[in-house]
């Protein structure tokens, strides 16, 4: 036992020295230079980057969940299959051309790039909402409704607190994936910390790309650990699954 | 659709071309990855600790944006000369796909049912026997499933690699935004799109045959 | 009560699931509908509180057609209980239990002492267990409550479908002597779904044996096996239904028509039976022990007198059998 405990404590400390030394390397390098010395358009990058995922996953949020609400009311189960493949199969297009089409539809800028952040954001949410929804027992349904519950009753007593988990878990999802895919929005001239990324890239300037990498990653960190907590404090306790990682 | 005739008449062998690039950059990086994950999967399943530290890391590690971890691999791998192309590209996939890979075999062999493994014990088979012929074969749904989901991944990811130049059919859709041609931009898609439906369509068909096979056994 | 005046369902011309079924619950006492799998039982029960509809027929309760009612205030006025208990995960015990007294607009004192009283009937301890969540709880425990929280409003009828068919046999035993304690207590009229033959005999006042939809019989569990109306209904109950019957009868009725042995006070570690137990677990009491004799005691805990297999073979020749014979004969 002690010796697995030793193992499993040396892989960990190795990867805090490794990410340690990282940021060593990148600091006496002067890699992060860049946020310092442009701080105010680092600011106002980070700022784009962040409204931009704001704006868009709120609107996801907005249409997915009710979209799968509805998907799953009685009246459309039938189509269900038909919108969750459409969802799977939407998945397979990759995000960066959902964003260069959406130039041809709405041109360069801000909106298109929250249009297409949008689009990408709802399949998860979406499917996730759907699978929560399905998955809970149909016994306790019928029980429900044998009780006497009105349908909204179930919905927002039974079918959503007991969802909750796997919605969230979802709009989590959608989220992180949006904060990369945010990076991306450079393409269409929309800003973001991706700029800083692109032009490290073209301008094999170390500088940039560690400036605009770092804070992207670390926003996508922050999100998916905040949110978890979200998830805990918001499914009820009674709800809550153990699920790792 | 005439048009569309024309642009696949000049461009579709390029297409293939980069279609298969596309898929032997992520075969690779997949072939690697199960290397690492599968065994590192079964090992972590006899140790909770270090299972605990890499579903971990590896979990973080899939929060990471793709083009934020180029962004970051490149400054790193330009210290020994393969800071562009296909290295950092081959390495970020093989990272990506480890979350998937090792949590499936971590889970799919830790929910063999107990019973089976005590039945196994009981009529004297050793650890390596039990878990080739017990534990892997009940478990081989649910690591294919991770497969196939680092697959679909990975396909996706390749393209964002196109910028730093790993080639691939990004490149179509980098090359289409930068010349403000939708025919490339689509046909890129839809090949990276086919190409995820086929590859998860195969992994799914060989996953049925070894079930099946596990079973008649 | 619950009257069910030619009651059928089907599906299309061809498909038939309930055929023509025609019984009255009377007020207070408890109907099993039993039956093989696929017989309509549970179809049938679901068509009381509407959750299927009907076909053909009317099913009255207290009074009301049911087709009469709003399905929303039909259910909150009748219990419904089923196999998987069906609590709410996110839900606390109290929160699972005053559902349908909440639903009802019942003010916080009103629903307070109500869950402390139902949580009484059961004995558990309503300030530890109201915080507490489903999944905190035994199977046991989870099928008590969903018992008691069909109880909540005090409804007069409660459907109940195999509500303790989950239950490993010495809990399910357990709480069926539970519930016939509670049902003494509050009377209500019940529907019971079963396909346990022993559990029917032990809950109902009257069975209700079907197949394929139709009635086979309609009569009190002793009837039943005394009389079997068809080769479809003594087939059902088995070959050994004089021994499934001796848990109609108890110990105080054997001492009753043939008494009990004397108390030999030589052989020691004998066991101890009450005076109101059945007389078949009585006889697995004995058969399980290896030992010739087990020791009866009455309210008082006294003892007055022992049992054995002897005796329990007599009786069921004399005051079974033959009873049973008799009936087929003539």
């Amino acid at each position: 036992m002690k010796r697995k405990k030793l193992i499993g404590s040396i892989v960990r400390y190795a990867l805090y020295a490794a990410v340690a030394a990282f940021f060593i390397w990148a600091i006496s390098n002067s890699y992060f230079d860049y946020i310092f010395s442009q701080s105010e358009t680092f600011l106002v990058l980070l700022r784009q980057h962040v409204v931009l995922v704001l704006v868009s996953s709120l609107l996801a949020i907005l249409i997915a969940v009710p979209a799968g609400i509805l998907i799953t009311r009685p009246k459309f189960k039938k189509a269900e299959w038909i919108f969750s493949n459409i969802a799977n199969l939407g998945q397979t297009i990759p995000s960066l051309a959902v964003l260069a089409l959406m130039i041809s539809v709405l041109g360069i800028g801000f909106r298109t790039a929250v249009f297409a952040l949008f689009i990408y954001s709802i399949l998860p949410i979406f499917r996730n909402t759907v699978a929560g929804i399905d998955s809970i027992d149909k016994n306790m349904i019928d029980a429900a409704k044998g009780m006497g519950m009105k349908p909204h009753q179930i919905l927002f007593r039974i079918e959503l607190p007991n969802s909750a988990y796997s919605i969230l878990a979802g709009i989590r999802t959608a989220v992180v994936l949006n904060i990369g895919t945010a990076a991306l929005a450079y393409v269409v001239g929309a800003g973001g910390l991706g700029v800083w990324i692109f032009t490290g890239i073209n301008l094999f300037d170390n500088g940039f790309l560690i400036s605009g990498a770092i804070p992207v990653t670390l926003l996508a960190i922050l999100a998916d650990y905040i949110l978890r907590k979200v998830e805990y404090i918001v499914v009820p306790k009674g709800s809550r699954r153990i699920e790792k990682a | 659709m005439e048009k569309w005739a024309r642009f696949l008449e000049v461009n579709s062998s390029r297409i293939l071309e980069l279609t298969i690039d596309h898929a032997i950059l992520v075969s690779l990086a997949i072939f690697v990855a199960l290397l690492i994950g599968i065994p590192l999967g079964i090992y972590l399943t006899t140790n909770q600790y270090l299972a605990d530290t890499v579903l971990q890391i590896a979990s973080i590690t899939l929060t990471i944006p793709s083009i934020a971890l180029f962004g970051v691999m490149i400054p790193i791998f330009s210290l020994i000369n393969q800071g562009i192309g296909f290295v950092p590209a081959f390495v970020a996939l093989v990272l990506y796909s480890q979350l998937p890979i090792i949590r499936n075999t971590y889970t799919g062999i830790k929910n063999v049912n107990p019973e089976m493994r005590d039945a196994a014990i009981g009529m004297g088979m050793k650890t390596r026997q039990r878990l080739l012929r017990v534990e892997i074969p009940n478990a081989l749904p649910v690591i294919m499933a991770g497969v196939r989901t680092a697959v679909v991944m990975n396909i996706g990811i390749a393209v964002i690699a196109a910028y730093i130049g790993a080639g691939g059919l990004g490149v179509l859709i980098t090359q289409g935004i930068s010349r403000n041609d939708n025919y490339l931009i689509i046909s890129g898609s839809i090949a990276v799109a086919i190409l995820a439906i086929i590859a998860d369509a195969i992994l799914l068909l060989i996953q049925k045959r070894f079930t099946k096979k596990a079973i008649a056994e | 009560m619950i009257s069910f005046n030619h009651v059928t369902k089907s599906f299309g011309e061809k498909i038939t699931a309930i055929d023509d079924v025609d019984f009255t619950v009377e007020e207070g006492k408890i109907v099993v509908l039993l039956g093989p799998s696929g017989c309509g039982k549970t179809t049938l029960l679901r068509m009381v509180n509407q959750l299927e509809s009907i076909t053909k027929g009317e099913i009255v309760i207290n009074g009301e057609n049911s087709k009469d009612l709003d399905p929303i205030e039909l259910r909150r006025k009748i219990g419904y209980v089923i196999q998987s208990n069906g609590l709410f995960p996110n839900m606390t015990i109290e929160e699972n239990v005053m559902l349908v007294p909440d639903l009802l607009g019942w003010n916080k004192k009103k629903k307070r002492e109500r869950f402390e009283y139902l949580m009484k009937l059961i004995g558990l301890d309503p300030k530890d267990y109201g915080k507490r969540y489903p999944h905190e709880l035994s199977g046991g425990q989870q099928q008590r409550i969903g018992v008691v929280r069909a109880l909540a409003a005090d409804p007069p009828v409660m459907l109940m479908d195999e509500p303790f068919g989950a239950l490993d046999p010495i809990i399910r035993d357990k709480i069926q002597e539970e519930f016939l304690q509670i049902q003494r207590e509050v009377k209500k009229t019940i529907l019971f779904v079963s396909h346990d033959i022993d559990e029917a005999i032990k809950m109902a006042d009257k069975i209700v044996l079907l197949r394929d939809g139709k009635i086979m019989q309609f009569d009190t569990p002793s009837e039943m096996l005394a009389h079997p109306k068809n080769e479809f209904v003594s087939q059902f109950f088995g070959k050994d239904r004089a021994i499934k019957s001796l848990s109609l009868h108890t110990v105080e009725n054997l001492r009753e028509v043939i008494g009990l042995g004397p108390v030999d006070e030589s052989i020691q570690d004998t066991k101890t039976i009450h005076i109101h137990q059945d007389l078949r677990n009585t006889l697995s009491m004995l058969l399980n022990q290896e030992a010739d004799q087990v020791i009866v005691k009455d309210e008082q805990d006294e003892n007055i007198g022992t049992i054995t297999i002897d005796l329990v073979q007599k009786y069921l020749h004399f005051e079974i059998k033959g009873k049973m014979s008799a009936s087929q004969e003539g």
